[in-house]
């Protein structure tokens, strides 16, 4: 009589587990499949051109050239400027949110700088179109003949461009970086900075020190905001120009990966040109996988120093010194 | 000169080395910290009430008596580092050598050069040993390698470190025991000089033999350096210091020599603090 | 040796005012352009706001009174299937990783969540694409809700997980020494207990998704039209400011803004709804 009800709770139970890890499994086989059907349906693509296809920078599907060097080229170039852009000012922003700031403006700062990641993309695209092309514009056609004659700089100046595409993506990325900078300096132990004020240290030498504790974590929130840049498509889309070409200059139209999935594959006409597309997204999808779990790495590894705080009130650097 | 004379010179010589640092007050220490009507305050709850003392210079005094009773926070003040902390308000006079530290437009780098800190938990910079002792002199402008080189010596045998890290400066200070870990920290701090050094209880995270290292260590050091060592252990404070100052709820209580103090106290409270019937 | 220490401190303390100056000027720097959106939105997007625009169809250039009544329903169709598909799956994903964390399955699972999460959206059009529209030959308001539901099921499983891991021990202990089986004290008392958290998260969530459009490029494509089937290509906000912002009509760029205002003020209203369902459930769930 004991047995059968605890029985029943049993199957109960396995029945409960089985259940949900059937979700779990889904989930699974989800990521897995995404992997999978893009492998799949880039084949004839794979198949024909091989490696040849990211080497080729010619891309004209009407003839039939499928070169997509442009793409990778594009995608790394807007992504790297836009880094080189933003990282110095999220930085900025997390040293100044987690250790200059009064403490009234605080928490609305926080609230601004984390309502910047949920401005959706095609906004910032509308205003990257209205405001941003034409000071860019502006700007190109105010660079002396002499800066032209440099690569960086030539080209006729349409606003739309390299450029252009890298200020809008490092305004997006801002916010990843520097909310996960924030945490990574919040996690360096108090006592790391009291021991460089204690010497005699200047305000800006106890956060090098604090930064240079966490150079690890901030390299992750770094690759964090490389990983979202690369796979950012709307608003890249409408101000890069679209032009598949391998230029290095700022003021060139270019093209990349997630925008030209996104401007051509309803047109795709041919399963040659789908599949080119489709395996333009499978590069996409291997490259943002691996640089966001090198990020993860990277700002876990600082986690794991973590010290437990004191119950004294934490100390915020005055204004002394 | 009598026959005697040649054992009265050994026997005054005897007695010379013989006079023990804690008997009775200290009339030739010229005075380093005057502290005077301190109170300091975290916002509305103030945490010490009206301290008046000096410091001696080159001995050892010790802050003595129960958690939360304003030692630490005293010390603290002492090189301005209640700064960092937004609610912290000091009242009253701090005075290092005649200079008011707390006076308007002083330069507060240069108090924290010249009074030193080692804290409760060892803190190394996650930098190799020699970068972390002569970080206070890097900073400061500092940059021949030379200079560096013999500072970091110097600092190491001041800590008594330089024998046993000599030759692996360059690894990192946190591959160190917790107790060398705390000589650097000690080493770093005397790289730059200090005229006092500051010790918020440095050997409670230490084990007893790490402990009595660093024991020996302050008894050296007090040569060179004023200091003041707040600690929780009684013995601790009975064996390395000179001067004692015995705080309760913020107060002090007691302040004399170290011998006075512990044998025969003039308050009651004292009394029971150090026979242990509280704290 | 003293004097040359002031000369270098002052340089010092120069150094670390400009720093400080900087790090500030960077924060004024990166909500520029926030003020600058909401200033276009504000200046362009509402005074192009009208009834009309709340009730009518697209208009081809020149008409006026265009509006966009057909994809803000669309918008809504879209996000509903999205939470049909990544609500359940999400929540059920959530539970086995908070009652069974150690096993592979779970670490696999949450592996799999961080990985989901950081995949492009464009590319899980691909997917939605192969899998939803392919087969059938058509573009289809049930292709882009799956896309969007696959983007938010991470959302959904990270956000659910953390409130389940707040939920207090004895909670769960309780029920099972009461004698239930694990499905029934997860159903009747743990998940309750977190609800108000949980509903947050799907509302937060769904807020996110609505301002995608990458997935829907082509699965739920764009429909000039009124429609509402689920088996035809639907209109969607997103898509449709993105048509009209990379035309060249004047009035279009005025219809755009007016469907960003729009977009925005209803992804206000989600958070404000949010916070205050939470805080209701919560007055509920307080004995």
């Amino acid at each position: 009589m004991s047995e059968r009800p605890s029985r029943t709770a049993a199957r109960g139970d396995l029945g409960f587990r089985l259940g949900t890890g059937a979700f779990a499994a889904f989930l699974c086989l989800l990521v897995i499949g995404i992997g999978v059907i893009l492998a799949d349906q880039s084949w004839l693509s794979i198949d024909k051109f091989g490696l040849g296809f990211w080497r080729g920078t010619t891309w004209d599907p009407v003839a039939g050239e499928f070169g997509a060097f442009p793409f990778i080229w594009g995608t790394l170039y807007s992504s790297l400027l836009a880094l080189v852009i933003s990282t110095p000012i999220a930085l900025g922003i997390a040293v100044f949110l987690s250790e200059l700031s009064p403490p009234v403006l605080k928490q609305p700062l926080i609230f601004l700088t984390e309502l910047l990641a949920a401005v959706p993309s095609i906004v910032y695209g509308l205003w990257a179109i209205y405001a941003l092309v034409p000071l860019v514009r502006r700007l190109e056609v105010l660079c002396p003949e002499w800066l032209r004659r440099v690569p960086l700089f030539s080209g006729p100046p349409l606003g739309v461009g390299m450029l252009a595409a890298g200020l809008v993506l490092a305004v997006m990325v801002i916010p990843f970086i520097a909310s996960v900078a924030r945490e990574i300096l919040k996690a360096v132990p108090v006592t790391q900075r009291e021991a460089a004020y204690a010497l005699g240290a200047t305000r800006w030498e106890a956060i090098r020190m604090a930064l240079y504790y966490g150079r690890t974590g901030i390299m992750g929130a770094v690759m964090l905001g490389l990983g979202r840049a690369l796979g950012e498509t709307m608003a890249v889309t409408m101000v890069i120009g679209n032009n598949p070409q391998v230029s290095l200059s700022l003021f060139a139209p270019q093209y990349t990966m997630a925008a030209v999935i996104a401007n051509e594959f309803t047109e795709a006409a041919g399963d040659l040109y789908r599949d080119a597309l489709v395996e333009i997204g499978l590069v996409l999808f291997t490259i943002t996988i691996v640089i966001n779990i090198l990020s993860q790495l990277l700002i876990w590894s600082v986690s794991d120093q973590r010290v437990p705080r004191r119950v004294v009130p934490k100390p915020k650097p005055a204004l002394a010194a | 000169m009598s026959s005697d004379a040649p054992a009265a010179a050994e026997a005054g010589i005897r007695i010379k080395t013989e006079v023990k640092p804690t008997s009775g007050p200290v009339p030739d220490a010229s005075v380093a910290i005057e502290i005077q009507g301190v109170g300091i305050a975290y916002g509305d709850n103030q945490v010490v009430h009206d301290v008046t003392m000096d410091i001696p210079e080159q001995r050892v005094t010790a802050f003595i008596g129960p958690s939360g009773c304003g030692k630490s926070t005293l010390l603290r003040c002492l090189n301005r580092m209640n700064d960092l902390i937004d609610s912290a308000r000091v009242m009253g006079k701090i005075r290092v050598k005649g200079q008011d530290i707390y006076a308007p437009g002083t330069d507060v780098i240069d108090i924290r050069r010249r009074i030193g800190m080692v804290f409760q938990k060892s803190n190394p910079f996650p930098k190799s040993i020699f970068e972390n002792v002569v970080y206070g002199l890097r900073i400061v402008g500092v940059r021949d390698r030379a200079t560096l080189d013999e500072a970091c010596e110097r600092s190491l045998r001041g800590a008594a470190l330089w024998e046993e890290v000599r030759d692996r400066l360059k690894d990192s200070a946190l591959s160190l025991s917790g107790g060398q870990q705390q000589r650097v920290c000690i080493a770093r701090a005397i790289a730059v000089e200090p005229e006092i050094l500051l010790m918020d209880e440095p050997c409670s995270a230490l084990d007893p033999i790490a402990t009595v290292k660093i024991e020996e260590l302050i008894y050296a050091l007090k040569e060179k350096y004023t200091i003041v060592i707040v600690t929780h252990n009684l013995q601790q404070a009975a064996r390395v210091s000179d001067r004692t100052a015995f705080f309760w709820l913020g107060r002090l209580v007691e302040y004399g020599s170290t011998s006075d103090v512990f044998t025969k106290p003039r308050e009651k409270l004292t009394e029971d603090y150090i026979t242990g019937r509280f704290g | 040796m003293a004097i040359q220490i002031t000369a270098h401190d002052r340089r010092r303390k120069v150094l670390s005012r400009l720093v400080e100056v900087a790090c500030a000027g960077s924060v004024m720097l990166a909500l520029a352009p926030l003020a600058l959106v909401l200033y276009f939105v504000l200046s362009q997007g509402l005074p192009a706001l009208s009834l009309a625009f709340f009730t009518n169809m697209p208009k081809p250039v020149g008409e006026p009174g265009g509006g966009m009544a057909n994809a803000m329903i669309g918008t809504l169709i879209l996000l509903g299937l999205a939470g049909a598909l990544a609500v359940p799956v999400g929540i059920a994903c959530a539970v086995y990783l908070a009652e069974y964390p150690k096993r592979r399955l779970a670490q696999a699972a949450t592996f799999a969540a961080d990985i989901l999460n950081g995949v492009p959206s464009i590319v899980i059009g691909i997917f939605a694409y192969v899998i939803a529209v392919l087969p059938f030959r058509r573009f289809s308001a049930l292709a882009g809700g799956f896309a969007l539901g696959v983007m938010m099921i991470p959302i959904v499983v990270r956000t659910t997980e953390e409130l389940l891991a707040l939920v207090p021990p004895s909670l769960r202990e309780g029920a099972l020494a009461l004698g239930a089986t694990r499905g029934r004290a997860t159903w009747s008392v743990i998940l309750p207990a977190a609800l108000p958290g949980i509903v947050t998260g799907v509302l937060v969530a769904l807020a996110r998704v609505a301002g995608e459009t990458a997935p829907l490029l082509f699965t739920s494509f764009n429909n000039q039209f009124w429609s509402v089937r689920l088996d035809k290509p639907i209109a969607s906000l997103t898509v449709q400011i993105f048509t009209y912002a990379i035309a060249p009509y004047e009035d279009w760029h005025r219809q755009a803004w007016a469907g960003a205002s729009v977009l925005i003020g209803a992804m206000l209203v989600f958070s404000v709804l949010a916070r205050t369902v939470t805080r209701r459930l919560e007055r509920m769930h307080r004995p």
